[in-house]
C-alpha cells in the first residue's frame, strides 16, 4: 500500500508514517513493518477508511461516462436521459433563458434560506400542474407539497416519511424500473418488491401480471407507479387499463406513489400526461406524487422538483407538512432556490407559460418523429422482428429488446453508447444518427445469431 | 393496557377515531365501538402527544387488527389521521415567529444569516459579478454525482491550504453537498455504513440540527464537554477527559471556528494539545466548517484548527458550507472533503459517497457551485470576497463591542465579557430560558431560547434597544 512519490522520494504520508515508526518502534524497523501494524492500543495507524471499496459506475450515469471517453468520431450517446436537438446539442429553453433574466435583473433578490419545505410560489404553481387548478385536492387545501430536490429527492422524502408513518414497509415497483428506485426506497427505510410490468413478448404491456401481482400485495401496499412515459421501456397502461389499476388499488387500500418525469413530455400536452394522476385524485382517495422538471424544463443540473401528498382532510395535510419538515430538515436544512424560482416564475406567468407549452410540444414532437425515422429505417433495412413496439412506446425512451450481448456488441462495434437493458434515449438520436443506429441494430440482430459459437 | 384492549377489539377503527373519542368529542359509532372506547379509557390514556414514530406505530397495529378482523370499512380519515404535528424547529422556527410578529421595534437575532448595518441581507458583490458571467452562457445538464470537480478542488484549496501536501499528493476524497448539512448527512450515512460499530461524540452544546442528522443516520452518538457557563469559555479539561476516556477510535465531531451557538473556540495552543491526545487514541476528527472568514475576517486564520490536525497527520474529514461566507444560503452549495492514505483509497471513498447520494438526490445543485468556482478561479473576484468577508466579520465584531458597552454602560452587574471574548456570529449570552420568553414576549427580541443571539442581525439602529431589553431582563 505504501508507494514511492516521485523520483524515489516518499510521500509526505510515508514521511509521517516514518517518523511514527521511529516513535512507536524503539528498534527502528523499517517502514515495510508499520504496514502490518494492526489497530494498537494508540489506535489504528492508517486510515479507518482503508477496508472500502471501490463502487461500481451508476449503470446510468457511467454510460455517459464511457462516451466522453470513446475517441471515436463517430458515436452516440443514447444512454442518460437528458434531451438534445437535433444538431445533438443540449437545450436551454427561451422562457428559462427569460426567466433567469428577469430574476437576474431583479436587485431586490436575495439568496436567503428558504423554509424547509421551499418556495411557497413554487408549491402551488407545481401541485396545480399535476392536478389542475380546478382540483377539488387543491380547492380543499388538503394537499402538503413540499419543494425537493428533483425528481429523486421527493421520491427520497416520500420514502423517508412513508417508513416513518405509514403502517406498511412494502413497496412494489413494476419490473423493470429505473435503476435509482430501488435504492431510494430501500435507504429511505422500506422493503421493495416488484410487480410484472414489462412483456418482453409484446414489448408491451403484461396488464394481466400486472394486475395479478398488484391483487396479490399486501392490503396497504405502496404501489409505485410512473405517472406517464414508463422508463425505461416507455410502455404506458391505456386509459383503459389506468381505470382498472386504480379500480383494483383502491379495492385493495393500496397506496399509490406516482413518479411524474415527464408531464408533457409523453404526449406534448400536459393535461393528458397528468391523467392518471388526477383520475386517482377524483375518486376522493389519497396519494403521492413525485414531480420532477428536470426534463420538461431542461432544469437538469438546478435539481428542481415537489413532493405532494393528497390527504383527507385540511388539517392532515397541515400535520403531514409539519413532519416532512423533520424528515428534510436532517438531510439538507432547505432546498436550493434558484431552479424553482425559474419554474415559479415560467408558471406563474401567462404569457411565459404559454410559450413553454408550445416548446415543450416541440421537444415531444421531435422525440415522436424519431420513433417513426428510426422505425422507417430499420424496416428499410429489413431487420428480422416486429418493431412497432418503437412507435407505440412513449416518452423519451424505448426498450428495444435487444439483450446484453448484443448491446456490448453495439458499443464496440457501432460506437453505441446505451444502458445493458437495451433502453435506448429517443432523444439522444437526431436525423443524421438514425441510419447509424439502424445499421448497429441490424448488424446485432442477424450478425449476431451467425457468429456466435 | 390501552393497545393491547385496541388490538383484541374486532370492531375495525382507525387510531384517529380512538384518539376522537378519548378527547370525549361526540362519536357516532356504533355499540360496539364503545366497548373500544371504554377498554382505552379504563386501560389507560393513548398519549396525545405521542410523537410521529409511536403514532406510527400504534397506527400500524390498529391497521393489523383491521386486516386481521376481515372487516371492510370505509375509512374517512384516511391514511394520515393518526400524523401528530411536528413542533417547530428551534431555530427556523424563530424567524416564522418574528415575521409574524407587527411590533415596530421587533427585532431578529435568530437564524444565523448575516445582514448589514441598516438590517437588511446582503448579496455580495462578488456573488453579483459571478451570477452576470454566468447567467446566459452555461448549459444547465446534470453534474456528475460528486458535484462539479472544479467546484471541489477549489473549496479544498481554501480549507486545507493552496500548497496543502494531502492535495499534492491527490489523496483527498471530495464531494460537493447541499451545504453544510448536506456534507454533514453524507458523511453521517457514510460514517453507519463503512464503520457501522462507531459512535460519533458531539459537543454540548451543538448546532441543534447535527443531533438530527446522525440520528437519522442511526449512528449512535454521545456528548462530550464543551461549554463551561461558570466562564461562558471552554471547558477545556472536561473536553480532554471526555476525549480520553471514549472508546479508542471514536468519531469526534468539531467545529472548526466560531462554535455555533457559543461562538467558544480553542486557543491555538489547546488545538495542538486535542490534536495530540486524539492521536493517542486514535480518535477520528471531523470537522464542521461553517463559518471559515467568517470568525476572524481572515481565512487562513480561520482554519487553523484543520491544518494543525492536517499537519499531525490525522486523516481529517471536513464539511464547508458556503452559506455565511459568500451569502449564498438558499443556493445550498457545501463539500465534504476526506484526507485517505493513498490516491486509490481517495477514489474508492469518493465513489462510495456518490452511493449514497444517488438515492438521496441523484447529483447536487448547479448554480450555487458554479458561483463559487467563478469567485475563487478569478483573482479578482477572489480578492474582492476576501474584502467582503473581512467587512461582514469586522462589523459583527463592532456589534459585540458595541452591544458589551452598552450593557455596560447601563450599569449590568453582570459580566458581559464573554460577548467579545467569543468569536463568530454567535454571541452565547447565558440567558436562562425563562429571560429569553421575556425578551419576546415584552420587548419582541426574538432569538433561539438557549440564549443564543446571532450578531449579524444587531445594528447600530437597534443595539442600544437590544442591550437595555437584555439587561432589563437580566439584572
Amino acid at each position: 500500500m505504501m508507494e514511492e512519490g516521485r523520483k524515489g522520494r516518499y510521500t509526505s504520508s510515508e514521511r509521517r508514517l516514518q517518523a511514527l515508526v521511529q516513535h512507536l518502534s524503539p528498534s527502528g524497523s523499517s517502514l515495510a513493518g508499520v504496514v502490518q501494524m494492526e489497530v494498537t492500543a494508540s489506535g489504528p495507524v492508517g486510515s479507518v477508511f482503508e477496508h472500502v471499496e471501490q463502487a461500481p459506475e451508476d449503470p446510468i450515469l457511467g454510460v455517459t461516462v464511457a462516451y466522453n471517453k470513446d475517441p471515436s468520431p463517430i458515436k452516440v450517446n443514447l444512454g442518460v436521459g437528458a434531451y438534445r436537438t437535433e444538431e445533438g446539442k443540449p437545450v436551454i429553453l427561451n422562457v428559462v433563458r427569460k426567466a433567469e433574466e428577469r430574476l437576474l435583473a431583479d436587485r431586490s433578490r436575495y439568496k436567503e434560506y428558504l423554509p424547509i419545505t421551499g418556495l411557497a410560489d413554487f408549491n402551488k404553481l407545481s401541485a396545480k400542474l399535476i392536478f389542475g387548478k380546478e382540483s377539488p385536492a387543491l380547492l380543499e387545501k388538503r394537499v402538503a407539497t413540499a419543494q425537493c430536490l428533483s425528481g429523486t429527492g421527493s421520491l427520497r422524502v416520500g420514502a423517508e416519511f412513508l417508513a416513518k408513518h405509514y403502517f406498511q414497509r412494502l413497496v412494489f415497483l413494476p419490473a423493470p424500473t429505473w435503476g435509482n428506485h430501488h435504492k431510494i426506497f430501500s435507504n429511505g427505510g422500506l422493503t421493495v418488491k416488484t410487480y410484472r410490468y414489462y412483456d418482453p413478448r409484446t414489448r408491451g404491456l403484461d396488464y394481466q401480471g400486472m394486475v395479478e401481482d398488484i391483487r396479490a400485495a399486501p392490503s396497504g401496499s405502496l404501489i409505485l407507479l410512473h405517472a406517464c412515459a414508463h422508463n425505461p421501456t416507455g410502455v404506458d397502461p391505456t386509459p383503459e387499463q389506468w381505470e382498472g389499476l386504480r379500480q383494483l388499488i383502491r379495492n385493495k387500500r393500496h397506496l399509490p406513489f406516482f413518479d411524474s418525469a415527464y408531464q408533457g413530455f409523453a404526449s406534448g400536452s400536459l393535461d393528458l400526461d397528468a391523467l392518471a394522476v388526477r383520475s386517482f385524485v377524483a375518486d376522493g382517495g389519497e396519494l403521492l406524487v413525485a414531480q420532477s422538471f428536470a426534463k420538461n424544463m431542461g432544469l437538469y443540473g438546478e435539481r428542481v422538483g415537489s413532493l405532494s401528498i393528497v390527504c383527507k382532510k385540511e388539517a392532515i395535510a397541515t400535520h403531514v407538512e409539519s413532519q416532512l419538515k423533520l424528515v428534510i430538515r436532517p438531510m439538507y436544512s432547505n432546498p436550493p432556490i434558484h431552479g424553482a424560482s425559474i419554474v415559479a416564475t415560467i408558471l406563474g406567468d401567462s404569457e411565459l407559460y404559454a410559450e413553454w407549452t408550445i416548446e415543450l410540444k416541440a421537444m415531444a414532437n421531435r422525440i415522436i418523429s424519431m420513433r417513426h425515422q428510426l422505425h422507417s429505417a430499420i424496416q428499410a433495412r429489413g431487420t428480422p422482428g416486429d418493431w412497432t413496439h418503437i412507435l407505440k412506446q412513449i416518452g423519451m425512451f424505448s426498450f428495444t429488446g435487444l439483450n446484453r450481448e448484443q448491446v456490448a456488441f453495439m458499443t464496440k462495434e457501432y460506437h453505441i453508447y446505451m444502458t445493458s437493458d437495451g433502453r435506448i434515449s429517443m432523444a439522444g438520436l437526431s436525423s443524421k444518427t438514425v441510419p447509424h443506429l439502424a445499421d448497429a441494430i441490424h448488424a446485432a440482430v442477424t450478425g449476431l445469431s451467425f457468429s456466435r459459437q | 393496557m390501552a393497545l393491547k384492549s385496541v388490538l383484541t377489539c374486532r370492531t375495525p377503527f382507525t387510531l384517529s377515531k380512538v384518539l376522537e373519542v378519548s378527547s370525549g368529542e361526540r362519536c357516532q359509532s356504533t355499540s360496539a365501538s364503545n366497548i373500544v372506547v371504554q377498554k382505552v379509557e379504563r386501560g389507560g390514556r393513548i398519549d396525545r402527544k405521542l410523537e410521529g414514530g409511536r403514532a406510527a406505530m400504534a397506527g400500524r397495529a390498529i391497521a393489523r387488527s383491521n386486516m386481521r378482523a376481515g372487516k371492510r370499512f370505509m375509512s374517512t380519515a384516511g391514511w394520515w389521521s393518526h400524523v401528530t404535528p411536528a413542533p417547530r424547529d428551534p431555530i427556523l422556527g424563530v424567524t416564522e415567529a418574528f415575521l409574524a410578529d407587527t411590533h415596530p421595534s421587533k427585532v431578529n437575532v435568530g437564524v444565523g444569516a448575516y445582514r448589514n448595518d441598516k438590517g437588511k441581507p446582503v448579496v455580495l458583490q462578488c456573488v453579483r459579478e459571478a451570477e452576470r458571467r454566468i447567467a446566459g452562457s452555461k448549459f444547465m445538464e446534470y453534474l456528475p454525482m460528486g458535484g462539479s470537480v472544479k467546484f471541489t478542488e477549489f473549496a479544498i484549496r481554501l480549507a486545507y491550504g493552496d500548497e496543502a501536501d494531502v492535495l499534492n499528493d491527490k489523496r483527498v476524497a471530495s464531494v460537493q453537498t447541499l451545504s453544510g448539512t448536506g456534507a454533514c448527512r453524507l458523511f453521517a450515512d457514510f460514517q453507519k455504513r463503512f464503520k457501522p460499530e462507531s459512535l460519533v461524540y458531539i459537543p454540548i452544546p451543538t448546532w441543534s440540527n447535527h443531533h438530527n442528522i446522525w440520528r437519522d443516520a442511526r449512528v449512535e452518538s454521545r456528548l462530550f464537554r464543551y461549554y463551561d457557563p461558570a466562564t461562558k469559555g471552554l471547558d477545556f479539561s472536561g473536553l480532554m477527559e471526555d476525549v480520553k476516556n471514549a472508546p479508542s477510535g471514536s468519531f469526534f465531531l468539531l467545529h472548526a471556528c466560531a462554535h455555533n451557538p457559543t461562538g467558544v473556540d480553542p486557543s491555538e495552543e489547546q488545538w495542538k494539545e486535542i490534536s495530540q491526545l486524539f492521536k493517542e487514541k486514535g480518535h477520528f476528527p471531523l470537522f464542521d466548517m461553517a463559518y471559515q472568514g467568517f470568525a476572524s475576517g481572515d481565512t487562513e486564520k480561520d482554519g487553523q484548527a484543520i491544518r494543525i490536525f492536517m499537519n499531525d497527520g490525522h486523516q481529517i474529514a471536513c464539511g464547508q458550507s458556503f452559506a455565511k461566507n459568500m451569502g449564498l444560503y438558499g443556493q445550498r452549495v457545501g463539500c465534504l472533503s476526506v484526507i485517505c492514505s493513498t490516491p486509490q483509497e481517495s477514489v474508492a471513498v469518493k465513489s462510495q459517497l456518490q452511493q449514497i447520494a444517488r438515492p438521496m438526490y441523484s447529483n447536487p445543485p448547479l448554480h450555487g457551485a458554479e458561483i463559487v468556482s467563478t469567485i475563487l478561479s478569478d483573482p479578482e473576484l477572489k480578492d474582492l470576497w476576501h474584502k467582503e468577508v473581512k467587512e461582514m466579520a469586522d462589523r459583527i465584531i463592532s456589534m459585540r463591542e458595541a452591544l458589551r458597552f452598552n450593557l455596560e454602560k447601563l450599569g449590568s452587574k453582570l459580566n458581559w465579557q464573554h460577548v467579545t471574548d467569543q468569536i463568530g456570529m454567535f454571541c452565547y449570552s447565558g440567558l436562562t430560558e425563562e429571560q429569553v420568553d421575556r425578551l419576546t414576549r415584552e420587548f419582541h427580541v426574538y432569538l433561539t431560547r438557549n440564549g443564543r443571539i446571532s450578531m449579524a442581525g444587531v445594528t447600530t439602529g437597534n443595539v442600544e434597544y437590544l442591550a437595555n431589553a437584555v439587561h432589563e431582563v437580566s439584572k
